[in-house]
């Protein structure tokens, strides 16, 4: 099995989520300059609703074919996540709009919080399993395997990118979305109800939020109340990578974190492997250690996380405008 | 424009201080439909400031606004564009990113009304909105010469282009006053006379204009009548030739002891 291409296929697929996710952090902060931290506790609130509707129908023992199955839990999602996505503005956000911006920050975090407990009492804290009602086929492709979970997310999100950037190109409330990032008051002249534009972001950030819990929890084959946090933060760092506040950066950021990822994730046990590196001064007792297992790996990999949070800090040093975000002046 | 021609717009009494300094105080003037109505001072009387009232960007500390026989809500700009007054900015600001099409059709919003939902779901009656303001942006763009940059981003207009682009913006808003903050500053010549053109054609097509300027020229040539601010405070208003001669706005403006 070549090792390079299943991973480059494993980090599009979930770069493909994380783009998705990032897109949410992105369109927030490009209208009101907030990162929404409790964005990722949305996406974790689309994966629970989803898999509690596809286990009720599991439940019934309905003869629906899987596919069917699957979108009523991703149709059920996206307007509890809508909902949640809307009150979040309303209730926690919008009070503090014209307040210090560490305050919404902080708002921000404790609606994190808030939701991951919400999500504590309704769903209990066990992991739900995702039921086993797709056979996942896996297909051949030039020595690394690619199953059909990875092609649907790698598909479904293409086709989230590419009907979000027309919508935002395309529409009037894209139009007006655009304005309102570039210059709240001129935008509220051209009669521009800020309001309802911001309402409409978080609304929309929601919903895709609901599908990438979705895609989500089916590759993993598991949801949990705890899943947001970290799946969020990863797909803030790739917001980050990409220029927060671009469209573009976040879908470049999401598939390039996914890559870097799944690489790192894959080799980082090969190359901290001690046996194959001359250690000075430990040579005896690693020559033991070597001749017994064959391995003494320094980092395996269990540090997936490492990496994305390795990512964010060379960009906040080297970048912080992101590969594809405006100079920070040009914004002001 | 005869003085029989009713009110459109009243302001009463409007003040505004920033800090220590008293900005606007107690400044009332009248303007006529169809007029081209000139607000003129020195550098720093209040000029902008007053627009900046009038459109709901600043709140004003006491005074109202009758427009158009009902009392204006300041509150806020998305208001004030809804009651139909739009304006353009002395240091332009159009959505530079944005393609002068794109930004005319934002100007549109105010007087449409399909919502997110509606932007979602592709109803029929939202894509035709969206069909109708492209239509009415693109007309806007060729009434004031500009629509062959239609594609162009705003940034990448040239200076004179860019502000006619913000008077096509703020056409777009079906406004019944048309507030241009020195629409004609860093213009040439050429360019300072099409604009007057353009600002004629407006009035003749049913607009009210409101025009802060420091061409004194243009002014008085264009304008019906013209107030004087001087230290937030009116100290004229009257038709050009009057407030030309009037010792007060001279001293304003050439200082104090000079005329003597």
């Amino acid at each position: 099995m070549d090792i390079f291409l299943q991973q480059i296929i494993n980090g599009l697929t979930t770069g493909s989520v994380y783009a998705i996710v990032a897109l949410g952090y992105t369109m927030v902060y490009g209208v009101i300059q907030l990162i929404n931290f409790a964005h990722g506790e949305v996406v974790m609130i689309g994966a629970m609703v989803a898999f509690t509707v596809i286990m009720a129908i599991v439940g019934a023992g309905a003869p629906l074919p899987p596919i069917v199955i699957v979108l009523a839990g991703v149709l059920a999602a996206i307007p509890v996540c809508m909902t949640v996505g809307f009150l979040l503005e309303r209730v926690a956000y919008r009070p503090l709009r014209h307040a210090p911006r560490l305050a919404p920050l902080i708002t921000a975090i404790g609606m994190s919080i808030i939701l991951q407990q919400l999500a504590l009492l309704i769903w209990g804290r066990d992991p739900r399993a995702f039921p086993q009602i797709m056979e996942n086929t896996s297909f051949s492709l030039g020595g690394a395997a690619i199953s059909s979970v990875q092609i649907a997310i790698i598909l479904m999100s293409i086709a989230l990118m590419a009907v979000l950037t027309w919508f935002v190109y395309r529409t009037k409330f894209g139009i007006a979305m655009r304005a309102t990032a570039e210059n709240v008051s001129v935008a509220g002249l051209m009669g521009i109800d800020a309001n309802r534009v911001i309402a409409g972001t978080f609304i929309i950030a929601a919903g895709l939020a609901a599908v990438a819990g979705v895609m989500y929890g089916t590759y993993y084959g598991i949801a949990h109340y705890t899943m947001g946090f970290i799946l969020g933060l990863k797909a803030f760092s790739a917001a980050v990578l990409g220029g927060i506040g671009n469209l573009a950066g976040a879908m470049l950021g999401g598939i390039l974190l996914g890559l870097v990822e799944a690489l790192g994730t894959g080799y980082i046990s090969e190359f901290t492997d001690l046996c194959k590196w001359p250690v000075v001064g430990a040579e005896g007792m690693l020559m033991e250690r070597c001749a017994a297992d064959g391995h003494v790996v320094l980092f395996g990999s269990n540090y997936q996380d490492v990496f994305a949070f390795l990512v964010l800090i060379m960009v906040l040093v080297f970048r912080p405008s992101g590969l594809l975000g405006e100079r920070v002046s040009e914004r002001a | 424009m005869s003085a029989a021609s009713p009110v459109l717009l009243e302001a009463r009494g409007v003040g505004k201080r920033f800090g220590g300094v008293q900005a606007l105080k107690d400044v009332s003037l009248t303007i006529r439909r169809q007029e081209i109505y000139g607000l003129i001072g020195p550098n720093g009387a209040g000029k902008t400031t007053f627009f900046n009232v009038l459109t709901g960007l600043y709140q004003r500390d006491s005074g109202d606004v009758l427009f158009d026989e009902q009392a204006l809500d300041l509150a806020s700009p998305y208001r004030v564009a809804e009651a139909g007054i739009a304006r353009t900015f002395q240091n332009i600001r159009l959505f530079g990113s944005m393609t002068a099409l794109e930004n005319v059709m934002v100007g549109r919003h105010v007087r449409t009304h399909a919502g997110v939902i509606g932007a979602i779901l592709r109803t029929g009656r939202q894509r035709a909105e969206e069909a109708a303001i492209k239509r009415r942006a693109e007309e806007l763009l060729h009434y004031v010469g500009i629509a062959h940059r239609a594609g162009d981003l705003a940034r990448h207009l040239s200076y004179g282009d860019q502000r006619r682009l913000e008077i096509a913006r703020a056409l777009a808003t079906e406004p019944k006053l048309l507030a241009l903050d020195e629409p004609a500053a860093g213009m040439n010549a050429t360019e300072t006379a099409g604009l007057r053109q353009l600002i004629e054609g407006l009035r003749a097509d049913g607009l009210t204009v409101l025009l802060i300027e420091h061409d004194v020229k243009l002014v008085m040539g264009l304008c019906d009548r013209v107030a004087v601010l001087d230290y937030g405070q009116k100290i004229a208003e009257d038709v050009p030739a009057v407030v030309q001669k009037d010792p007060k706005v001279i001293e304003a403006y050439l200082g104090g002891g000079v005329g003597e």
